[in-house]
């Protein structure tokens, strides 16, 4: 944090901070490049780095409106302790950090030894520092089996799904568009070419900036000449400007995927050299798409027939070519599928690795290597005991997940008893949360989730401010820093296609709060000192980590903007993708798996099938009747991350209510005009929104928003910030999950809806 | 030397950043603006979809003379994320806007 450091400089006074942000507040790793203006300690000004090779200075609205997060008058400042007695009340006395730390440590070991460590689980949430840090406090600190990356979240239904597919079919990380990110000099790059066609298919990524891709790049390549096909029920703003939208019924992803394919296989639109040399079970994946004939691929999922052969013969025949595929694909119970197609598209248009195509690379060690050695710090014993659905489901998941962790709808059937009989259940009684406030963003049923959680008897959440599952359910709670208060390092797409890594540099202290990983390591040395004790700062351990993995260190990073990966294209030939240095990818037959022999091990399909969603007018025709509108959820809108930001000033007023987009026509047969409340109802529960009425959705199916609840209102139970009145969460079902434990219906469901008076009808 | 403002608002995606980052520059309050973003759309003209964000700088805007006299952008143009803002000398102004070449080009002068 010196002066005048190859990161800060100081003039007339001000010191100007170079810094790639993350989290917290809220963001996935994009890393994009800030110049923080800091007078007397104080952040006074953000400004975007112009030298950063992603961003060139430009910055959302977030990170813009920094300061009013670093210096709100409700950011947590102190540790907070309450008595359990008084959960849901506001009834917190400020502690010193040893004092809360005292008061854990005790606590932990009470647990450990009148109960077992396997008593304790740890949660997540997405996107934020803490995904990398927060794996580690369950088996390194806790010395629990169920800690890793567990979510109170139906069918993990973000990132792991599509994560878990691309390891078993092409044994890489997360396929990423070939945007030119992994050089300097970027789109002027020798060798790099502009993708012809951009499939966006169930993702906006220019509000979301998903998992390390900087949206507007999208933008980057419109300008460069891309062409886009959008798949999606909305009508984004990218889909206005797409030469195909193919707006399917939500949830219908894999019959759309496969209808795909088809043309591309019959019409003998793909690339033979690559398939015949590098794909694995064509022949088995041509069968089971075959009878996904456009006209049949439109009475399942209502896209126009003509659009979807047109969407594909231009794909297909526009070399180089690329796609991008969003949470959507995740959050039905057909994940698997949906993702199947998406990559066997990809594959056999040739599209894998080359210029202009899908990127791909091998997941990175650096943070992951040693996330993997300090799981492994649990004995077998303890390893035996993590919590599995005892009835034998979602194997895949419980054994060869790329992301571990307790499956979520397991997890809450075992919170409620419902394996209470089993040899193998025992009580949970402790949570530690890093990084998520599941009653309002994640929890399926989050009512349910609420009363699961009430009987634990010590519960401790770390945040930067409170939220309704503080307030309802925290006994510890320790403040965060933001990244402005913070070292760290940004690894884009969580290290599994990281195109640079960044360095978060400290700008100025907040002596009160503290990041994840600090509190991590002082839990670490309290705790199991054996494996903390060696870890002297953070900067020698962010040093040795870089320099376990790559030929730089920390102050390397430091002294660049980002210090870029750069790439190499074709790996496949040159057998620079498998442990083996022998050509192919690292997969069990070396090909690119359109036939998944894994898949099938799991009790899954080995190839892409169809199968109808839960709850619709086919597989629920009566039940339709009543509900005869779908529901999609959980578009993003950019002055938000999630459940955060909903008490920052200028992000408020850029999105004051949670909005149920209606189509006029709908609006008008139900007598609901512009800003009237609108309750959703599915057959699993009820919430309210504000009526926008727009094209933006068709006729058929109403748009409504996640993660809601209201700083401003009443915290304590049973109001809690009315978390429960607009949680689009509220409409989930419960374990409505695929074959592998992975991907749940978030994002499409039936429903019916009415005007009412307020937010509390 | 007279400048204006050049925006190719067929691609501007309404991300709003121009709007807080001139808020943020200037000291403005909430309620007021140096430059507001508009939508327009989504509605089908001709059997197209047309769906568009103009961004409207308001009198309050100086084009951030202050900073372009340091030799740095103004703060929206900085920002913008789509990058279509550019703050041009007033005879440049026309010779841009047809090198866009794609229609859907506004050109303000605050
Ligand atoms: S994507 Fe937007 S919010 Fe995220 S770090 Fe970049 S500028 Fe900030
Ligand atoms: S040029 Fe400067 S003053 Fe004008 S709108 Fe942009 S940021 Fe505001
Ligand atoms: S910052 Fe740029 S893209 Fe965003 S609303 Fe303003 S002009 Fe449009």
């Amino acid at each position: 944090m010196a002066a005048d450091t190859a990161f800060a400089s100081e003039e007339n006074g001000v010191l100007k901070v170079r810094t790639c942000a993350w989290s917290p507040p809220g963001d996935h790793p994009v890393g994009c490049g800030l110049i923080l203006h800091v007078q007397d300690g104080k952040l006074v000004k953000v400004e975007g780095d112009p030298d950063h090779p992603i961003t060139h200075g430009r910055l959302c609205p977030r990170c813009i409106a920094l300061d009013e997060v670093v210096y709100h008058e409700d950011r947590l400042q102190h540790p907070l302790v309450r008595d359990r007695a008084d959960r849901g009340k506001n009834k917190w006395r400020e502690v010193t950090w040893d004092e809360a730390y005292d008061l854990i440590e005790a606590k932990v070991r009470e647990i450990w030894d009148k109960y077992g460590a396997e008593s304790i689980f740890t949660l997540t949430g997405t996107g934020r520092e803490s995904t990398l840090y927060a794996p580690v406090y369950g088996p390194a600190v806790l010395n629990t089996c169920n800690g890793a990356s567990t979510y109170a979240f139906s069918g993990q239904a973000c990132y792991g799904p599509r994560a878990t597919i691309a390891n078993y079919l092409l044994g890489a990380g997360v396929p990423e568009i070939d945007w030119a990110q992994y050089y300097e000099d970027r789109y002027d790059h020798p060798g790099w070419e502009c993708p012809k066609y951009l499939i966006i298919w169930g993702k906006d990524p220019l509000y979301s900036s998903p998992d390390g891709f900087f949206g507007h790049s999208i933008i980057d390549l419109m300008k460069r000449g891309s062409k886009i096909i959008t798949i999606d029920p909305r009508l984004t703003w990218l889909s206005s400007r797409a030469e195909f939208h193919l707006q399917l019924r939500p949830g219908t992803d894999a019959a759309v995927g496969m209808g795909l394919l088809r043309v591309i296989i019959t019409e003998d639109l793909y690339d033979h050299d690559f398939v015949e040399k590098w794909c694995f079970g064509f022949d088995e994946l041509a069968e089971a798409v075959k009878e996904w004939t456009p006209e049949k691929v439109q009475e399942v999922s209502w896209v126009d027939a003509q659009t979807l052969v047109g969407a594909a013969r231009a794909f297909a025949t526009n070399a180089p070519s690329s796609g991008i595929w969003g949470v959507a694909l995740d959050q039905s119970k057909a994940s698997t599928q949906a993702g199947q197609c998406f990559l066997a598209i990809m594959a056999i248009c040739g599209y894998l690795d080359v210029p202009g195509g899908i990127a791909i690379t091998k997941p990175t060690s650096f943070i992951g290597k040693w996330r993997y050695e300090m799981s492994d710090t649990i004995s077998p014993e303890m390893a035996a005991k993590h919590i599995v659905d005892p009835t034998g489901k979602y194997a895949l998941f419980n054994v060869g997940a790329a992301m571990g962790g307790v499956q979520g709808d397991t997890l809450l059937n075992w919170l409620e008893g419902m394996y209470k009989d089993y040899d193998c259940y025992y009580d949970l009684k402790m949570c530690w949360m890093i990084g998520t406030n599941p009653l309002a963003c994640m929890a399926d049923q989050p009512q349910r989730w609420y009363e699961a959680m009430k009987p634990l008897e010590f519960i401790v959440v770390q945040d930067i401010f409170m939220t309704p599952t503080i307030m309802a359910l925290a006994d510890v709670v320790l403040p965060l820093s933001t990244f402005a208060e913070h070292d760290g390092l940004v690894t884009p797409n969580f290290g599994r296609n990281q195109h640079f890594i960044g360095a978060m540099n400290k700008a100025f202290d907040n002596p009160n709060t503290k990041s994840d990983l600090e509190i991590l390591i002082d839990m670490g040395k309290r705790l199991r000192p054996e494996l903390w004790d060696r870890f002297e700062s953070v900067d020698q351990f962010f040093d040795e980590q870089l320099r376990k993995n790559y030929d730089f260190g920390l102050d390397d990073v430091r002294a660049v903007p980002a210090k870029m990966a750069g790439y190499e294209y074709r790996k496949y030939e040159k057998g620079l993708l498998r442990p083996d240095g022998e050509p192919g990818f690292d997969t069990m037959t070396g090909m690119v798996e359109l036939n998944s022999i894994v898949l099938a091990s799991y009790g899954e399909g080995a190839v892409p099938y169809y199968e109808e969603p839960e709850f619709s007018h086919i597989s629920k025709p009566e039940l339709a009747e009543e509900y005869p509108l779908y529901y999609t959820t959980g578009g993003r809108n950019i002055s938000m991350f999630h459940s955060e930001h909903r008490q920052v000033p200028s992000m408020r007023a850029m999105h004051p209510w949670p909005l149920v987009t209606i189509n006029p026509v709908v609006a008008e047969r139900y007598g609901i005009a512009e800003g009237d409340w609108v309750r959703v109802t599915s057959p699993q529960g009820h919430m309210t929104q504000k009526a926008h009425l727009t094209e933006e959705v068709n006729d058929k199916f109403v748009h409504v928003e996640h993660a809601w609840w209201f700083p401003e209102q009443d915290g304590e139970a049973p109001n809690l910030y009315g978390v429960w009145k607009a949680n689009a969460n509220n409409l989930i079902p419960h374990e409505s999950v695929g074959v592998t434990g992975y991907g749940a219906p978030y994002k499409n469901g039936i429903c019916k809806i009415e005007r009412v008076d307020s937010l509390d009808d | 030397m007279q400048y204006g403002m050049l925006i190719d608002y067929g691609l501007c995606t309404g991300c709003r950043s121009c709007e807080v980052s001139c808020r943020k520059e200037h000291d403005l309050p909430l309620e007021e603006w140096g430059i507001l973003v508009e939508q327009i759309g989504p509605k089908r003209l001709g059997g197209e979809w047309e769906w568009d964000y103009v961004p409207v700088p308001s009198r309050l805007c100086d084009l951030c003379s202050e900073r372009r006299q340091e030799g740095k952008k103004p703060m929206c143009e900085l920002h913008c994320l789509a990058n279509v803002i550019e703050v041009l000398p007033m005879d440049e102004l026309a010779k841009r806007a047809s090198e866009l070449g794609h229609g859907k080009v506004s050109c303000f002068i605050p």
